[in-house]
């Protein structure tokens, strides 16, 4: 065992690299656009439902059924904001994604409880937990897709392809070298059905 | 012997099987001196495609020695004689493959009961790729069994590397037959979805057709740096709109030709969109993502051609279709016809207008294979093509 990781081990720190990938945030990370944006986008929706919450946590609870739970509502609120605060300020922002979906398990546990009993409104329940489930399976698929994102290369393994053109010659000399080639009627179409310009020039 | 196993989904390993033998007069049993990953590997890893039973040996593209021939192969094929395998396993009698539909063949497809129901028709027995195509065992081995092996096979000059025909067997014909299938006419500006190793070929074959440009669509930059080494226009699909590029390297009117060289596990730069077909993927109610045919459909010229080389395994959804039909596009697509193209592709090879072994960047033994799985998938370390040795 190397003298850091067993400092590391002696101070109880956990060791970064045992850790799922979901839960450790990583610079290096290649995202694709679309999970960025997804990310982007929940940062937002964090956000503007954390402020919602805060502002209006009593009518929730009452819409729900649940006027007890207003305050739990407006502590959910913060949460949600500095969720998004974190998915905003992050480089890598893995992590505050994962804790969103167990933010929304919490969320999920906390709602349950509207369908047990004489709730006037358990209709308004099923429809936030229909919801919740759905803002859970983006988050998850969201999580997923950034911990799966490849690792950009470290400059030492940085190779160059810029001379892989695969032709002997430059590229802009190959450019037509097979024009000699007939493509087959019966895969390119009929003479009838093909451009009447080209068939016809 | 060895070989590559898919034991489920991400579990390959290097295991110990039974070696093959000659089942039919027509077999032959081949020795593998290199076989390399296919990215349509990836949607059996990643098991996006339905079909796969743990056990299953790995790999579709593959060549070797011949080292055992069946009684039918008829002095086709002889002992020691070095051949590429195409991946699509073709009788050479039934209606479709006289045609050269190969990809096609009503015989080698021994689950034919499967497809049937599944496409309405059967296509051709594929190697490792499902028992839907045959649940023929994958080249991806030290030995494998070839069926109809008198007709199922390349012969390469000997002069020839092994890096430089063993493409043969499935990317460089796939890549070329998407050109093609593409009708390439000098004024044409063709746009390549995906800069993968299939892609790399496509844009290299409708190059050496004359394409007036070629453009590639992708997000990964080592990728779109070989892209540009072959000639290639590159398009950033993750720092830039592909759409408003195409329109304004085409005048506003768009790619005559479109290609996509992406298939069932496209990622589509929208976020909302791709969201929507993961979920809808994830719950079963698509089994394959469509953003690049949407892309295509949307920005491709009026009265032009969509070729789609890439993989498709079931239903998609949101498809455009009144683009589509009011733009009067045509769409050619299908698994390809391999052995319709070698003759004329080993010609060019050996008269040196191109050599497909530019594509590799990873060489590794077979027993490495599951790491490399791994490390294509997620291209990591510049990961573009992996050529594995037995």
């Amino acid at each position: 065992m190397s003298e850091t990781m067993s400092q590391r081990r002696r101070s109880g720190a956990p060791d970064r690299s045992e850790l799922p990938s979901y839960l450790v945030s990583d610079p290096r990370r290649r995202r694709g656009p679309s999970t960025r944006e997804l990310a982007q986008g929940l940062c937002c929706f964090s956000i503007g439902l954390g402020l919602t919450e805060v502002a209006c946590g009593g009518a929730i609870a009452r819409w729900l059924g649940m006027p007890r739970s207003a305050a739990i509502i407006q502590a959910y609120g913060v949460r949600e904001i500095l969720q998004g605060v974190g998915i905003l300020g992050a480089s890598d922002p893995t992590p505050w994604i994962s804790a969103r979906v167990a933010g929304d398990a919490l969320d999920i546990v906390t709602v349950l409880p509207g369908l047990e009993g004489h709730n006037p409104r358990k209709d308004n329940v099923l429809i936030a937990l229909v919801a919740l489930a759905g803002v859970t399976a983006v988050d998850v698929i969201c999580a997923r897709s950034l911990s799966d994102a490849p690792l950009a290369p470290s400059e030492k393994v940085r190779r160059d392809y810029r001379r892989r053109s695969g032709f002997r010659r430059g590229a802009e000399a190959m450019r037509g070298a097979a024009r000699d080639f007939k493509p087959p009627p019966d895969i390119i179409g009929p003479e009838a059905m093909r451009p009447w310009v080209l068939t016809n020039a | 012997m060895r070989a590559l196993v898919w034991h489920g989904t991400e579990d390959i390993r290097c295991d110990t099987v039974p070696d093959p033998k000659i089942e039919h007069d027509r077999d032959a049993i081949i020795k593998v001196t290199a076989c390399a990953i296919c990215g349509s590997d990836l949607h059996l890893y990643d098991h996006f495609m339905p079909g796969m039973e743990k056990g299953d040996v790995m790999g579709h593209e593959f060549m070797g020695e011949v080292v055992e021939t069946g009684k039918g192969v008829n002095g086709a094929l002889r002992k020691g004689e070095r051949i590429v395998v195409p991946f699509t396993i073709i009788c050479g009698e039934c209606d479709q493959c006289k045609r050269g539909f190969f990809s096609v063949c009503e015989r080698s497809n021994r689950n034919k009961d499967i497809a049937d129901k599944a496409f309405g028709h059967t296509t051709a027995g594929l190697f490792g790729y499902t028992h839907l195509t045959g649940g023929y065992q994958g080249g991806q081995a030290e030995y494998v069994r070839v069926p109809f092996a008198d007709k199922t096979h390349i012969k390469v000059p000997e002069n020839l590397s092994d890096e430089q025909v063993l493409f043969l067997g499935d990317i460089f014909p796939t890549g070329w037959q998407a050109a093609v299938q593409a009708d390439i006419q000098p004024t044409d500006t063709v746009a390549i979805w995906g800069a993968g190793p299939v892609g790399q070929m496509t844009l290299r074959s409708a190059l050496l057709l004359g394409a007036k440009q070629v453009v590639c669509i992708d997000s990964v930059p080592e990728r779109l740096e070989m892209a540009r080494a072959g000639g290639a226009i590159t398009v950033d699909n993750s720092q830039e709109s592909t759409v408003e590029r195409l329109n304004e390297l085409t005048g506003g009117k768009g790619p005559e030709k479109c290609i996509d060289a992406v298939g069932m596990e496209a990622h589509s730069p929208r976020a909302l969109e791709h969201a929507y077909d993961r979920v809808k993927q994830a719950v079963m109610l698509e089994s394959d993502r469509a953003s690049v045919l949407r892309e295509m459909i949307y920005v491709c010229r009026p009265a032009g051609i969509l070729s789609i080389p890439g993989v498709y395994g079931g239903l998609i959804d949101k498809v455009p279709m009144g683009a589509l039909m009011n733009k009067g596009l045509t769409i050619r697509t299908g698994q390809t016809h391999v052995n319709r193209w070698t003759d004329d592709l080993v010609k060019r090879i050996a008269d040196g207008q191109i050599d497909p072994s530019f594509v590799i960047t990873h060489r590794a033994k077979l027993e490495q294979g599951p790491e490399m799985y791994k490390t294509f998938r997620d291209k990591r370390d510049n990961c573009i093509k992996v050529v594995l040795r037995p």
